[in-house]
């Protein structure tokens, strides 16, 4: 499967998707020392983002947030790469400055935590496996 | 730029703009004429913010317009007396070094209009920190969006920014009429205000304000307004009749919010959950305070003698106005501190004091938030008396 969206930030990433219908707010809503998302009530509560194609409808929350993708990211914590619905700043500035692959306008229904997908911020698009 | 042929940090920095160009359907950059960076205090920024300021100016980034930063952690010079640790103090110089690298002028204010950042009508700018972005675009007819850390130094080191939302004509117009049936005279009223619209107009969805039934406001009282509707409502722009500059020619919209006396004593309730026998922390300057209420708190204390920690938050130039006019020394003589360069919402004072008397709406949701602490939200000169009693 084959979907097309838009770039945020280049690059190549592959790994195991983690999706939520949610939000997510950076700062205050993951752990920068541990990739864990702490948000109470969030649906990925406990779950660890590191190393994965981290999918959410949009980012939410402090501005901050963009420097904590940039903490995890140097701490080799950061997800794998990002794929949203509609990207908006904080997650935007955040990719960028910590040069994680990101795709937006990609419909997100298609896409289940556990896939193994490879997102591709060069053509801005994303490759899942079919079988499910 | 994009290329890298301007250097690595301009690189980063127009990538970032692309990207906001992108996601907001911008279709050219345009120039800008000033730049005000927030994200300084190391409290905010952390050990990571640290490492990307100091990646983009080793990178070669420099400032190509006039940018000014937001208050740090703690008062540059006086750190020691406002109980901040050498540690933090250390990390936070860093910061600001990192800055200076980059050709940006330290002065660490949230009202860069004051001291020397002053855009005129119709100017193109960025900046960050919500409270001046609105002073900005309502009170001196400038044109910014709402800037955060990375996309502000971006602009700085870049010059241009997208053309996207209020730099445009179309963005600018008022979407709800703000009716105020109340008395609204001093700096806490129009807190007060900011809070009840600003509540109001997120609610409904509405983002530019047309505020009628004001018969006056003094520039300090606009700042307290700006700070309010900023943190409230999201606010970046409102027009007033009379007082500012786009409002003329403009018709009220015909979705309209009143304001009684009656919503804004609510309003003021729910910032007034301490009694005033249990402050301990007194604290006036949010946004930085003007030379004219620098004068005032020296007239109220002459002579007299605080009983509680109290912090007269201010920029470093403002404050060299009082040096030079005696004000300094009349306040510091009555036990009161000066924090330039900071204020009681960046500096780590988290849990340090029990309840804190202010006459800024801002102050009160951040003191909670971010401080834990109790707030009494009162006017100007009353929150002199609080300290003296």
């Amino acid at each position: 499967m084959r979907l097309q969206g838009r770039t945020i930030y280049a690059g190549i990433a592959e790994g195991e998707a983690l999706v939520t219908g949610m939000g997510i707010s950076f700062f205050g809503g993951v752990d920068p020392e541990t990739g864990i998302v702490v948000e109470r009530g969030h649906e990925l509560e406990g779950q660890c983002i590191s190393g994965k194609v981290l999918v959410f409808p949009s980012g939410k929350g402090s501005t901050v947030g963009s420097y904590t993708l940039y903490r995890l990211k140097h701490a080799g914590l950061a997800p794998a790469a990002i794929v949203n619905a509609e990207c908006e700043t904080i997650t935007a500035v955040g990719c960028i400055i910590a040069e994680i692959p990101c795709v937006d306008q990609v419909p997100l229904d298609a896409l289940l935590s556990g896939m193994k997908l490879r997102v591709d911020g060069e053509q801005g698009c994303i490759m899942a496996e079919d079988h499910r | 730029m994009l290329d890298g042929d301007y250097g690595r940090a301009a690189q980063k920095a127009m990538q970032i703009l692309v990207a906001l160009g992108k996601i907001y359907g911008a279709e050219r950059m345009i120039p800008v004429s000033s730049v005000q960076i927030a994200g300084v205090s190391y409290d905010n920024l952390g050990e990571a913010g640290l490492q990307f300021l100091d990646e983009m100016a080793q990178g070669g980034g420099r400032a190509r317009v006039l940018t000014t930063l937001n208050p740090a952690g703690m008062d540059t010079e006086n750190w020691q007396v406002l109980g901040i640790s050498p540690e933090f103090a250390e990390r936070q110089q860093k910061v600001i070094d990192a800055f200076a690298r980059m050709g940006v002028m330290t002065t660490c204010t949230c009202t860069p209009y004051l001291v020397g950042n002053l855009p005129h009508f119709g100017e193109h700018i960025a900046w960050a920190e919500s409270s001046a972005v609105c002073y900005a675009n309502a009170v001196l007819g400038a044109r910014t969006n709402r800037e955060g850390g990375p996309s502000a130094l971006a602009a700085a080191l870049t010059g241009v920014t997208p053309d996207y939302g209020f730099h445009q004509d179309k963005d600018r117009l008022p979407d709800a009429t703000v009716q105020v049936d109340a008395t609204v005279v001093e700096n806490d009223d129009f807190g007060a205000l900011g809070k009840a619209a600003g509540e109001a107009l997120r609610k409904g969805g509405f983002s530019v304000p047309y505020i009628a039934g004001l018969e006056g406001a003094s520039v300090e009282n606009l700042k307290s307004l700006c700070a309010s509707l900023a943190t409230y409502g999201g606010i970046a722009l409102f027009h007033m009749p009379g007082i500012t500059p786009e409002a003329a020619g403009l018709a009220p919209p015909g979705k309209v919010i009143t304001i009684s006396q009656g919503d804004l004593d609510l309003v003021r309730q729910s910032m007034n959950d301490a009694q005033i026998g249990e402050v301990d922390f007194v604290s006036l300057g949010c946004p930085h305070l003007s030379i004219r209420e620098i004068a005032r708190i020296a007239e109220l204390l002459e002579g007299k003698r605080v009983t509680k920690e109290f912090w007269i938050t201010t920029a470093r130039p403002t404050k060299q106005i009082a040096d030079r006019l005696g004000y300094t020394e009349m306040i510091e003589a009555a036990g009161a501190k000066f924090a330039a360069d900071t204020c009681c919402v960046v500096a780590p004072i988290k849990g340090r004091f029990q309840a804190m008397a202010t006459d800024s709406a801002k102050a009160c949701y951040y003191a909670y938030a971010k401080n834990g602490f109790r707030t009494f939200l009162l006017p100007f000169d009353q929150v002199v008396e609080a300290a003296l009693r």
